[in-house]
């Protein structure tokens, strides 16, 4: 079997006295989109922060690119190649798109500590920030800021930053979210290419996408993951479907 | 050219040709008033880098003012007397090495200072870098060998080659100069890699650790060279009075930077130099008829926090943009 990327063991979190993330186990291998679904509260965005650093795990170990990765700062994790959206947008709201890509392109080369040349006529910065926001359809967008963009423009620019990264995997938490279903559609096109590129995790609530996209599904219930599987497994399991999906049809 | 390019060559002008004029019609105060507002409005600079751009609302920079002010003080001094200073190390009486000494003095005290404080945020960061500066201003107090709480006196200004420093108007273009260059400094600082990331850490220090920049890093570097502009504008300060006491240093002064940014307009290129020309301003017009005109800073504050959050430079040039 191949080495996973992303390999989760154990992994405990409690707030006060509720558990969002109970013993969970989880791996994301090459090439695939592994689906975490689960209803509201869950506890899937928690486990997103702790994967990424900004929320630190009360126990449990996360492997990454073969190395433990449990105990870094944010910005290492990210150096190491971990790409994330946010389920609320994260950006630099007054940075134009473009800037937002900038600081990640500049991140990515390791050089944010040059102090005279004026960033945005940096094309070593600008071109390939201009690519990968055409590559997500926002390069009209460009010079707009963030806070002027819309929900689902923020959702894509918070994907141009990750990808601006080169990151070697991907932990997207609920992209669609706000997002028409032209948009949504696009986006499903888009990822389903993007798993080439690098592994991904998805968070998702639109059962359409989950179901189109992902090799694997794992559903999280209270903190815990009830059940992993292929797409047929996951839409049979009958725990998943009084716990989630709802038992009818 | 934006409205606000405009405005700004304006105010740089307009420093400039004060001056000359008093100087033509003999009236040397108003050629100290304006040095005064340069001087300030290089020191609120320095402190613009960190607040402005970084959004470390430090309540401490009169430390770096003050360190830089007498980092003159004593190099002249020891450069007047003769006796060595450190290390059989001599004073000197020549600005560019005077300069040099307090930047870089200052610049070290802004990391010692900064690497501790800036492992807080919010309220804390203001309180903190409050309490360094009450330290250092303390110490100063409580240390003979350079006054203490009278100060210093430096008996002739210090020399700049080539320059008749004793004269206002030269002393004048050497100050306005220093702050020129300093303000080109702090555009292309905005404008660069590291000013970018320094904003974007401002604006959300998640989104940058998530791009994996650590904004603790950037933040640091950012501290130490606004404490060191600040710190060169304690220089000329110093030379400006010949005197240093420990007034600069205490809070009233680091108060009066935040006080100058927030007027001129936080994080503009010439938002210092605006504030700083209306607070002299408003002491030399009202301090001539009131004891009390702070209070009417204290109003005209008050307008611009809840009427003009730009400052004088938002409110004449409107929103800024950022590319
Ligand atoms: N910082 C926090 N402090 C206290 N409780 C928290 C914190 N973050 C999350 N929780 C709680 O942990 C549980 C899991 O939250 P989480 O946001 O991970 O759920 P989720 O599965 O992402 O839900 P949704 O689908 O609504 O996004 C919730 O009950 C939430 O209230
Ligand atoms: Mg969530």
């Amino acid at each position: 079997m191949v080495e996973p990327v992303l390999e989760i063991t154990n992994l405990v979190k409690s707030f006060g006295a509720l558990r969002a993330t109970d013993g969970v186990t989880l791996d994301l291998r090459p090439g695939e989109i592994h689906a975490l679904i689960g209803p509201n509260g869950a506890g899937k965005s928690t486990l997103i922060h702790q994967i990424c650093g900004t929320v630190r795990q009360d126990s449990g170990t996360i492997h990454f690119a073969g190395q433990d990765i449990g105990s870094l700062g944010v910005a290492e994790r990210a150096q190491r190649g971990l790409g994330r959206t946010f389920q609320v947008s994260s950006l630099a709201h007054e940075f134009s798109a473009l800037r937002n890509v900038m600081l990640a392109v500049q991140a990515r080369q390791g050089s944010s500590f040059r102090f005279f040349k004026p960033a945005l006529l940096d094309r070593s910065l600008t071109d390939p920030a201009m690519a990968v926001l055409d590559r997500v359809g926002l390069a009209e967008r460009a010079r707009i800021p963030a806070y002027e963009l819309s929900h689902g423009e923020r959702r894509q620019l918070e994907i141009a930053i990750a990808l601006a990264l080169g990151s070697k995997a991907f932990l997207l938490d609920e992209p669609m979210a706000g997002m028409g279903p032209d948009g949504s559609k696009t986006l499903t096109g888009f990822l389903d290419r993007l798993r080439q590129e690098a592994p991904i995790l998805l968070v998702e609530h639109d059962m359409d996408a989950v179901f189109a996209l992902a090799d694997r599904i794992s559903v999280l219930v209270y903190g815990r993951i009830i059940a992993t599987g292929g797409v047929e497994d996951i839409r049979r399991d009958p725990a998943v479907r009084s716990a989630y999906l709802g038992d009818h049809d | 050219m934006s409205r606000e390019t405009v405005v700004n060559l304006i105010l740089a002008v307009l420093l400039l040709a004060v001056p000359l004029l008093a100087n033509a019609v003999g009236q040397p105060f108003y050629i100290t008033l304006a040095t005064r507002i340069a001087i300030l409005a290089l020191a609120a600079t320095g402190l613009n880098l960190a607040l402005g751009l970084g959004g470390l609302v430090s309540f401490g920079h009169a430390a770096f003012f003050g360190i830089g002010g007498y980092a003159a003080g004593i190099l002249a001094t020891h450069g007047f007397s003769g006796d060595p200073l450190i290390f059989g190390l001599s004073g000197t009486n020549l600005m560019p090495v005077i300069w040099l000494v307090a930047a870089v003095t200052a610049g070290l005290a802004g990391l010692a200072i900064g690497a501790i404080s800036l492992r807080t945020s919010g309220v804390y960061f203001i309180m903190i870098t409050l309490a360094f500066a009450q330290m250092v201003y303390y110490f100063a107090v409580s240390w003979p060998a350079y006054g203490g709480e009278d100060g210093l006196s430096i008996l002739v200004r210090n020399q700049f080659p080539g320059v008749n420093s004793m004269r206002p108007l030269s002393f004048f273009l050497i100050c306005y100069v220093v702050l020129l260059v300093s303000i080109g400094l702090f555009a292309l600082i905005r404008a660069s890699r590291f000013g970018s990331a320094l904003q974007a850490a401002r604006q959300n220090p998640v989104r940058v650790a998530t791009v994996g920049i650590r904004p603790f890093r950037i933040r640091l570097t950012a501290f130490a060279i606004s404490a060191m502009m600040t710190g060169l504008a304690g220089a000329l300060f110093a030379d400006l009075n010949r005197f240093v006491s420990p007034s600069m240093l205490s809070w009233h002064m680091s108060g009066e930077l935040i006080v100058l940014i927030i007027l001129g307009g936080t994080g503009r290129l010439f938002g210092p130099l605006a504030g700083a020309a209306l607070y002299v301003i408003i002491e030399y017009a009202l301090g001539g008829i009131t004891e009390r005109w702070q209070f009417f800073l204290g109003l005209i504050l008050l307008g611009v926090v809840l009427f003009a959050r730009g400052g004088l430079l938002g409110f004449v040039t409107g929103k800024a943009r950022h590319g």
